[in-house]
């Protein structure tokens, strides 16, 4: 599965558009981690737990959306977005969109 | 005696602690930003030659062909007990926050290198259709109580990585 947030793919060509799909997730850091990243806060530096928790919820919403290209029948999926809101305290949304398609490579003339 | 022992209390809570969270806060955030800066500024340079760009198909991406995938980067970096009460202060007369533009351009920096990194082990050396993003992760790190809303910066960004022939 290509997946890119170019609308063309370097080398293929778009033969066939299957439409809009998209993967979402929230997710939370257990309380431990909260509260150590509340300790953090006070003498400043990276909050990794939370960046962990942004890297696995961006995986967890791709996959989602790889797997309903899969679902359609797509090899490809161009133009992905990411959009992001805010839940509740110490949770975050995120959620891919792209559009699938089908790629074929392009035939040197 | 009893006043005093009252008055000594009132001391300790209001002026010693919270002067003690300052400094701490001030000393340790300033170390925490510089050893950021130079490592940001070290990683930046062994990644200069990953040409990021915020155009969908700059010349030459039609033709690369070979490998090219989405992808990413994100950090959170927070503030420190001193910045969240100097930017408390500028809150109220108005006007930048320097100090937290400053905590912004790291967590942006930071992302970018390391989707530049993943970049790399793909074997690429270019990123086109560079976006940035943000995020609202609440930081409120033990429930409803609004003052403990944490003070953060969330980077997200993501592009297409690409080899440049």
């Amino acid at each position: 599965m290509t997946v890119v947030n170019t609308e063309t793919i370097p080398g293929m060509n778009v033969v066939e558009v299957k439409g809009l799909v998209q993967g979402n997730t929230v997710r939370a850091k257990n309380i431990g981690r909260d509260i150590a990243a509340g300790f953090k806060n006070m003498v400043g530096g990276e909050l990794r737990g939370y960046t962990e928790l942004l890297t696995e919820s961006r995986r967890e919403a791709m996959s989602r959306m790889i797997a309903q290209a899969a679902a359609l029948g797509a090899n490809a999926v161009v133009n992905v977005r990411f959009s992001t809101s805010a839940i509740t305290s110490g949770a975050s949304e995120m959620m891919a969109y792209g559009t699938a398609v089908v790629a074929e490579p392009a035939t040197r003339s | 005696m009893n006043e005093e022992a009252k008055a000594l209390q009132l001391l300790l809570v209001y002026v010693v602690l919270p002067t003690v969270v300052l400094f701490t806060g001030w000393a340790a955030g300033h170390i925490a930003e510089l050893r950021h800066e130079k490592s940001l500024r070290r990683r930046e340079d062994e990644l200069r030659d990953i040409e990021a760009t915020t155009t969908h198909a700059p010349e030459g991406f039609a033709e690369c062909g070979g490998t090219c995938s989405l992808v990413s980067g994100e950090a959170v970096v927070g503030s420190d007990a001193f910045k969240s009460w100097v930017f408390s202060l500028k809150n109220v007369v108005g006007g930048e926050s320097r100090t937290f533009t400053r905590l912004f351009d790291r967590a942006r920096r930071e992302a970018l290198v390391r989707m530049k990194e993943q970049a790399r082990a793909l074997g690429c050396n270019a990123i086109c259709n560079v976006r940035f993003d943000c995020a609202d992760i609440g930081g409120n790190a033990t429930g409803a109580n609004r003052k403990s809303r944490l003070n953060m910066a969330v980077a997200l960004v993501s592009g297409t990585a690409w080899r440049r022939g």
